[in-house]
Order: C-alpha cells, then structure tokens, then sequence
C-alpha cells in the first residue's frame, strides 16, 4: 500500500525548504513569480509558502491556459455549440467558464452535443467515427498542447477529413513574461519558469529575461521538491550576482526543447498577435492556422451569430494574472465569485489563482 | 434464450412480463417474502423503529473490475441502512429497463445483484420491472428501496467534539477512479477494482468494538471530502485529517493525476467513515482490522473546535481545505 505523500518525499522537502533558508541573503523582500498554473496549484496544495523564509513572497502568473481565453472566445464556443450539427469538444476546463449568456455545462443541459474530452485526438475520433457531425475543438493551451492539436490538424488534412475543426485560442509563454517584464509596474524579482511548456520549447527561451531585463529564472519541475529547488536556485543568483536560466528540471527540460514537437506546431500554426484575458492584446503572443491549414479554422469556416460581449463588473481578473493582485484583493473573491459560482475564470479552472486561493489558502 | 433481448412487452404486464420476472428475477432473488409474486410483500419485522431509505442506480458501464450495477444497487443501499446502525434486511428492487438490452446482460446483472444480497443477508421481498423504447434510457437503471431494523435500539450519536477520533476503514477513491477507467473514452488501463460491497457486518463490528460513535458514514458521491464536510456542519467543528494516515492505492493516485482528479473527492462504494471519542478509538481500529473490509483501518485525524473547516494537513507542514465539493470535479487541461 502506497500514500499519498510517498509521492511527495516529506523528508526531502524539509532538506530543500533548509537549502531555501540558507541561501536566502536576506535583508529585504524577493518576490518570485510562478508563471504556471500547475505551479500555483502545488504551490497551494502542499502548503508550501509556509515553508518559505518570510521575505520570500510567491506571486502567480498569467500561465493557466482557461484563465487566459478572453470571454469572447467562450462566447463563440457558445454560439458554435448552439449551431445544428456541431459537436463541441473540450477539455473540461472550460465547460463552466461563464460566457456571456451561458457556460458550455448549460449549453450541455440545453441539448448541445458538448461532449469532455482529455486530448484533441479523442475529438479527432469523434469526427471519424461520426461523419455526419461537425467537430470543432476548443484549441486552448500554451506550447504543451498546441502541438497535440497541431498534430490532429496535420492528420485530419492527410486524411482528407471535412468534418474537424479547431477554434484557436493557443497562446505563448515567453511572450506573456516578456510583457510583464516591460510593463515594469509589478514589481518582480525573478521568475520561477514552467515545466512542461519548457520541454517543448527549452530553458534557452527564456535567455532575453536575464540578458535584457536582469530577473534570474529557474526551471522547475511540479512536485514540492522541485519547486523549493527552484527558490533555491533563484535566490543563489541574488547570492553570486549571476544573471541566467537555471534549470532545476533537467531531468525532463533541455536547453534546445523538443525540437520535433516544435516542428510539428510550426508546421501547421503561424504566429501571431493575441489577446490575452487581463493583458490585453499581446504581439506575436498566439498562434493561427496557416497556409492550407487555415480550412480547419471553426471561426472562419463555420458561421454562426457571436453574441456581444458583456464585459466582467468588478473582476479582477486581469490584475490577478499579472501579479499586480492577489485574489483576495478582489471585492468579488468568496461572495458572488466561488468555485460554485465563478465569476471570472481564475476561480473556475483548478489551476486558477483564485480558485488556488479559494480552496487552499484559508489562513 | 441466449441472443433474446428485452422488447417493450418485457414490460406490459403480459405472458412476456410474467416469464422475464419468474425466469430472472425470481429464480435469483428467490426467497419466501418474493415468492409469492403479490402487489406487495409482508415482512415480519421486529416492534420498533426501522430504517429506511432509497437510492437510484445509472452507473456506466454497466460492468466494471470489481462490480457492476446489480452488486451496487444492492450494496450502496444495505450501506445507507448499516451505518445508520441498522441491521439491513429487506431490499426492494424496481428496474427501468431499455428496449434492446440483451437479456443475458440483464441475467448476469440479477444475479450479480442476488449474490451481493445473500451476502448483506437481506432479501430482496418486492419489485418492479418497467420498460421504456430504447434511448429512452442506458440499459438499465436501477432504484433500490432497503429496510433494517435497529436491533440494539437506535444509537444515540453524541455530537462532535474536539478531540474526537476520525476513522476511516481502508482506501479512498477506488470505485470512481474504477468506474473512470472503465469507461473506454480515456483509453486508461490501471489495475483498479471497485471497492463495492456491503458493510453491515463491519458496521455492527464497529457498534460493538465502539459503542460511542457519533458519527458513521459511508463516503460514496462527493468521496471522503464531502462526507466529512456534512460531519463538520452538522455539529459547528472542524475536522483535522493527515495526509500520511489517509490511504489511497498507488494506481488511484497515478490515475487521479492524469484526470486531474483528487482521490478525497472520488466516490467510494465499501468504505467506512467514522468519529468516535479518542478513548474508543484503539479498539475501534483493532476491531475495523479483524474484519476483511476494514484490513487497512486507521486513525486519520481528528475534530476540532476551530477553524470549523475540513481541511488536511499536509506531510511538508502546510494546510488545504477540503471544501464541500459543487459538482463533478473537471479534468484539466495540462
């Protein structure tokens, strides 16, 4: 019989938050982000701030791919939902994010053919196996399932398949930190880099933080021990005044990424400008269909009514995704915003701060 | 009658009715209260107070490692009986059939069923058989009706205090994470066995070993989290529960991570949750561990005063809440 926290080597844990503390230097505060939501939700489900030295603060970033997706994008899997015909597939991230008017749960008890999947390929064998139906996709993601997608893209079109489609809302990590480097209005310190994203597109993608804006990285792996190495590793530069990527996860992350799941992306995705929930409009941020890819494209192929957008009231969304906020700054965070009943998609993915926040972070 | 399937006069009440009910439901469930195939049984039961409660059955597949929907039906109800602290003894069975089932599917269900019933030692005493066209429904649906009888009186079940000792009789989340992998959409193979089977034997193990217990549940829908949640509620406290103490399969936690699932929120169909005052607990779990279904018993936390939350304490040192679960948890994305 195994438990849990075998998983999660306690012993180990308490080693690496002791290499923390001693290579704090201390004598002011260092305020680390975590770009990835699976950071964030370790980060909450261990309890490991508590581990932390005092004036070593985490704040999260803008890397859980639902929280991300602007409302409009909900809205136009929505009205793509309601269209005769069509089959939504999605990861079930985003069945409660709220559009406009509904969620795709709702849709779902509207009679909607939503159906949950766990990858694009699964929507891709729902195409094959019913070609009277229309599939589309909700391509959402970073670099980690943009490639996944782009394969069922690739495969659809070898395959002369007419009936899947994918509604685009991939978006890029590096991008996203390098506007929140520019922005300069949160204060950060260095930046705790994703894991899985960085297997696909390596430690070297993050060379131009420390080269041109001076803030340390770390890539780290998801367990706590990953993570609390990763601290360590950033606060060690502040300690030798070094300026560079550190990579905790090696045993995963290469320097060069994975250059043939890249490939596969580049094929198949240009990119291209896109607008981020709470960043706004970022260039070259996101991906589109390209060439003779671009049939595959639901939002130009298949034409349906978009309701218009009814922005949040009092969501602050877009501050908690930068770091500007924490969730609990929010007048909107416990009352009328819950995991039951969500109000902005940071309280609706597992992934998302506030949701984070909600469950884990009660003291 | 072996590529017979169920058609809509399985249900009009004719010949075909007749030779469905005699042939599958009565010759498997066979006992002296069914026998008579009246509008209603007649039980013979003690004077006092009884319990009695109800659950409806959907669960797909119909089949999967450990159980399938018969054995369910009858066990998820004698556990609802048993850990009120009743001796389960009656089941009433009502099965929502749709046109097209293969009848040898049905069968091997009913007997499933029969075999889960002899074991809880209840009889099934009455029934209904309904057929609806197909689509109308998913094979077959089943609602269960139970009856027991508190043959030491009804436990008085103290409120919660701190200090009281939290229970549980072995793994948590194998039957949902089972039924999951069952289903062919996530194309998983993990060697996961529902934990399905009827607790009123371990139950009256625990009154006897306990006399005390304040609280038993057992935690299907909504898993561990949810069960102690209404626990906490009820009574105005907290519950405290150790990550290192709370069992949970190897398989079930590579699982849960793949779905993006957490096992204290997965259903459970053979578990026991209980609190009981600290002093009961040591012969409590002793007593738990005698018996097959409670091997693995522990201690795994205990009520407290403040904050009045559930939450576990995990083995680095930080805190989680478990909080009442809204929905079915979503897998994620990445």
């Amino acid at each position: 019989m195994k438990y849990l926290d075998e998983f999660r080597d306690p012993e180990r844990t308490r080693r690496a938050a002791s290499a923390v503390a001693a290579a704090n230097p201390g004598g002011r505060e260092f305020a680390f982000m975590e770009v990835c939501g699976t950071h964030t939700m370790a980060i909450a489900r261990y309890g490991l701030k508590k581990l932390l030295p005092s004036n070593v603060r985490l704040i999260s970033g803008p890397g859980c791919p639902v929280c991300v997706t602007p409302k409009e994008y909900v809205d136009h899997a929505v009205a793509l939902a309601r269209a005769p015909g069509v089959t939504v597939a999605t990861f079930g991230d985003m069945m409660r994010v709220p559009g406009s008017s509904a969620d795709l749960l709702r849709l779902q008890a509207e009679g909607a053919d939503v159906r949950v999947v766990y990858s694009p390929r699964e929507a891709l064998a729902v195409a094959l196996a019913e070609p009277e139906r229309t599939v589309v996709f909700l391509a959402v993601g970073f670099e980690t399932t943009a490639p996944t997608v782009a394969a069922t893209v690739a495969e659809a079109a070898a395959a002369g398949v007419d009936n899947y489609f994918v509604l685009v809302a991939h978006k890029l990590i590096p991008p996203a930190m390098q506007a929140l480097c520019a922005k300069g209005d949160v204060a950060l310190d260095g930046f705790l880099c994703p894991a899985h994203v960085s297997a696909i597109i390596g430690s070297r993608a993050y060379d131009f933080i420390p080269d041109d804006y001076g803030l340390p990285c770390a890539v780290a792996g998801f367990e706590p021990v990953d993570i609390l190495q990763g601290i360590y590793l950033l606060l060690r530069q502040y300690a030798d005044g070094g300026r560079r990527v550190d990579n905790q996860y090696s045993r995963v992350v290469k320097a060069g990424g994975n250059s043939r799941a890249r490939e596969v992306m580049e094929n198949v995705f240009d990119v291209c400008d896109s607008r981020w929930r709470g960043l706004g409009d970022m260039p070259a941020s996101g991906l589109a269909l390209r060439g003779d890819y671009a049939r595959f494209d639901a939002a130009a192929a298949i034409s349906v009514d978009v309701e218009p957008t009814v922005p949040d009231r009092g969501c602050i969304c877009g501050d908690v995704l930068t770091g500007a906020k924490v969730p609990a700054e929010c007048s909107l965070f416990g009352g009328p915003c819950t995991p039951e009943a969500p109000v902005g998609p940071c309280m609706v993915s597992s992934e998302g701060s506030c949701a984070a926040a909600f469950k884990y972070d009660y003291e | 009658m072996s590529d017979e399937l169920i058609q809509m006069g399985h249900g009009a009440g004719g010949v075909q009715m007749r030779r469905l009910v005699s042939g599958v439901f009565a010759r498997h469930f066979d006992n002296a209260a069914l026998r008579d195939l009246d509008d209603a049984a007649t039980l013979q039961l003690p004077p006092g107070k009884v319990a009695f409660t109800t659950d409806a059955y959907v669960v797909k597949p119909l089949f999967f490692p450990g159980g399938d929907i018969g054995k369910l039906a009858a066990c998820g109800t004698v556990n609802d009986v048993a850990v009120m602290g009743a001796v389960p003894k009656y089941l009433a069975a009502s099965f929502t059939l749709e046109e097209g089932l293969p009848l040898a599917t049905l069968e091997r269900i009913v007997a499933s069923m029969a075999a889960a019933a002899r074991e809880a030692k209840v009889e099934v005493a009455c029934g209904d058989t309904k057929v609806v066209a197909r689509g109308e429904a998913d094979g077959v649906f089943i609602t269960t009706a139970g009856v027991g009888v508190y043959e030491r009186g009804r436990p008085a079940r103290a409120p919660l205090a701190p200090g009281d000792a939290v229970v549980l009789s072995g793994t948590v989340g194998d039957h949902g994470v089972a039924v999951m992998v069952a289903r062919e959409q996530f194309k998983l193979e993990a060697a996961i066995e529902s934990d399905c089977a009827p607790l009123g034997e371990l139950c009256a193990v625990m009154a006897e070993a306990a006399p005390g217990i304040k609280f038993m549940r057992d935690p299907t829908r909504g898993g561990l989290a949810a069960a102690l949640n209404e626990a906490a509620a009820v009574h105005g406290v907290g519950i405290e529960i150790h990550e290192d103490k709370v069992p949970v399969d190897e398989n079930v936690v590579a699982v849960c991570e793949i779905l993006g699932l957490d096992p204290y929120f997965v259903a459970n169909e053979g578990k026991v949750v209980a609190v009981a005052p600290a002093a009961e607990a040591e012969a409590l779990v002793a007593a738990m561990r005698g018996h097959p279904l409670g091997a693995s018993a522990a201690v795994i936390g205990e009520v407290v005063a403040e904050p009045k939350r559930v939450y576990a304490r995990t083995v680095v040192g930080g805190t989680r809440v478990l909080e009442m679960p809204f929905a079915d948890q979503l897998p994620r994305i990445c």
